[in-house]
């Protein structure tokens, strides 16, 4: 745990994000139909917390990570890094700036380039941003793999050679090897079997502790929440419906659509 | 309660290597009433003994062993004979609502075919026994002509089970019907199934990765790890004393919402020492 002065300042923070989109409907297409994807969406990222978005498919917390990433254009509203709004940076400052934000993603099997070696795809992001020589390069992905749980061996073979946990554990490695602030992770551990889900969970949590790292956790899984997350934002609709404390938040919810949801996690009946 | 299904010995192996088992000598017995869950990790054979029971194995695999349905052994019938208890005496609903049906066929008329070509119904018999399936599975009756991407994932799941159900199978075979949906989709989908198999008395086959899913549906409960039954027994029996050593490391990672709980990485020490005695 860290102490309570570092743990009171935010590193990223959304201001009031709105991003609609405008969706065919109707017989044919021709209708119009607005979908608000985030309608004033506010979240704050403190150090070293583990901050869980959660909400149903279409509730917009996909969107709110890749907006925050700056991914994804947004119409309005300010994201802040360090207080510093990264919609007004120049290209090549923002380009600087990603180093200290990273994603890891939900699906294992389609986030890896299935041509590139192991080696190639931790080390891209420490090439792109010229950190080190080759050789330190290729010794920072070496430490980085075993970090993760794999072999440093390991940095020559090809994506499809792994299974889907030691996939996502790749995954892992990119996104932590330019020893980033915060890591946004996206449902990393909804298309993996529990026991393979148990061992994702607790390294993301090891690597938290041991790297300082803020993590926006999106999932829909109310059960892995309980046992990552500092705090909890719920999303419903676009809007942010209850925001507190992992405890609060499962011992006395406020809002019906988080009791909803809570009543409705399997096997406690 | 009837015995309905009895699994005896069932071997599934790849036909160019059958020395290669993905399933390995399962025998169990579903009774009319009761739903068991078979539960296990991607790959430990819990769809492929579903299909087998259905007669849907693919070709390059090939099965040994029994399924007594009602008496008659299944893996016998040639595909006629087949088809006819399929859709009829059993009902399968898969994992994937939307690639399970067809885009450019009304939800009426995927729900009628069955009724149809099992039973003979046409004109205003098929069409009040379709609207009284919608009913039954909670969609409104206007909606049998509809397409199914007019549909969310929820509903077309229950337009799922209503084809499943229309012939009043003695079994159901379920396959991660709710693995795709939301949970409060899913709590809406496992009430359904479960207060559609005590009204009709069916036997259903569960099959989950889920042990969530299973403390709320289940009566008895499979626990299948690389191809074999670990373990089997009551759902208070697998969930609350568990035997075998993989069924404790299986839950002993789970996540719970309680907040109480440690997670373990699982643990396959046992494994080898099993292997050697």
């Amino acid at each position: 745990m860290i102490n309570s002065s570092e743990q009171s300042s935010t590193i990223l923070e959304a201001q009031h994000l709105v991003k609609h989109y405008t969706q065919r409907s109707g017989k044919f297409g021709f209708g119009k139909t607005t979908v608000k994807a985030l309608d004033d969406v506010s979240i704050a990222l403190k150090k070293g917390v583990t901050l869980a978005v959660v909400g149903e498919s279409g509730s917009g917390k996909s969107t709110l990570a890749r907006c925050l990433l700056q991914l994804q254009p947004f119409d309005q509203g300010e994201v802040l890094f360090h207080g510093q709004s990264l919609t007004q940076l120049e290209p090549n400052v923002l380009r600087q700036m990603r180093r200290n934000l990273q994603m890891v993603f939900q699906d294992p099997f389609a986030s890896l380039n299935p041509r590139m070696r192991v080696g190639e795809i931790v080390g891209e992001g420490l090439l792109i941003h010229g950190l080190g020589g080759a050789k330190a390069r290729l010794q920072k992905v070496h430490d980085m793999l075993e970090r993760v749980g794999l072999a440093a061996d390991d940095a020559r073979k090809y994506p499809h050679q792994f299974s889907g946990g030691q996939r996502q554990r790749i995954g892992i490695a990119r996104a932590l090897i330019l020893e980033p602030e915060v890591v946004v992770c996206d449902e990393p551990v909804s298309a993996l079997d529990v026991s393979v889900q148990a061992q994702i969970i607790l390294l993301l949590k090891a690597l938290q502790k041991e790297m300082q790292l803020s993590y926006l956790f999106i999932t829909h899984d109310l059960r892995v929440v309980r046992h990552i997350a500092d705090e909890v934002v719920v999303m419903k609709q676009g809007k942010i419906v209850e925001h507190g404390t992992v405890d609060a938040i499962y011992s006395t919810p406020q809002q019906s659509y988080t009791k909803d949801l809570l009543k409705a996690i399997p096997g406690q009946h | 309660m009837t015995e309905i299904l009895s699994v005896e010995h069932l071997n599934v192996s790849l036909k160019k290597d059958p020395t290669r088992f993905l399933v390995r000598d399962s025998s169990f017995k579903l009774s009319s009433g009761k739903t068991t869950c078979i539960v296990g990790e991607s790959g430990s054979g819990k769809s492929l003994t579903a299909l087998t029971i259905m007669g849907l194995l693919a070709d390059q695999l090939v099965a040994s062993g029994s399924v007594y349905f009602n008496g008659v052994d299944l893996t016998e019938l040639d595909n006629k004979a087949m088809q006819k208890i399929r859709g009829a005496q059993i009902g399968m609903i898969f994992q994937e609502p939307m690639t399970s049906l067809n885009p450019v066929l009304t939800v009426g008329f995927q729900i009628g075919e069955s009724l149809s070509a099992h039973l003979g119904l046409k004109g205003l018999a098929l069409k009040l026994r379709v609207q009284s399936l919608l009913e039954q599975v909670g969609i409104p009756i206007e909606r049998a002509e509809s397409y199914p991407d007019e549909l969310s994932g929820g509903q077309r799941q229950r337009v799922m089970v209503a084809m499943s159900i229309a012939c009043e199978p003695a079994l159901l075979i379920a396959d991660e019907p709710t693995t795709a949906l939301d949970v409060t989709v899913q709590a809406q989908i496992l009430m359904l199934l479960d207060d559609l198999k005590k009204r009709m008395q069916m036997a259903m086959l569960f099959i989950t990765h889920d042990f969530g899913v299973v403390s709320d549906i289940a009566d008895d409960v499979i626990v299948m790890f690389r191809g074999e039954i670990v373990e089997a027994g009551s759902k208070k029996q697998v969930l609350e004393n568990p035997q075998h050593p993989y069924t404790k490391a299986l839950l002993a990672c789970v996540p719970d919402a309680n907040g109480k709980k440690q997670l373990k990485p699982i643990d396959y020490s046992w494994l080898d020492k099993d292997k050697v005695a």
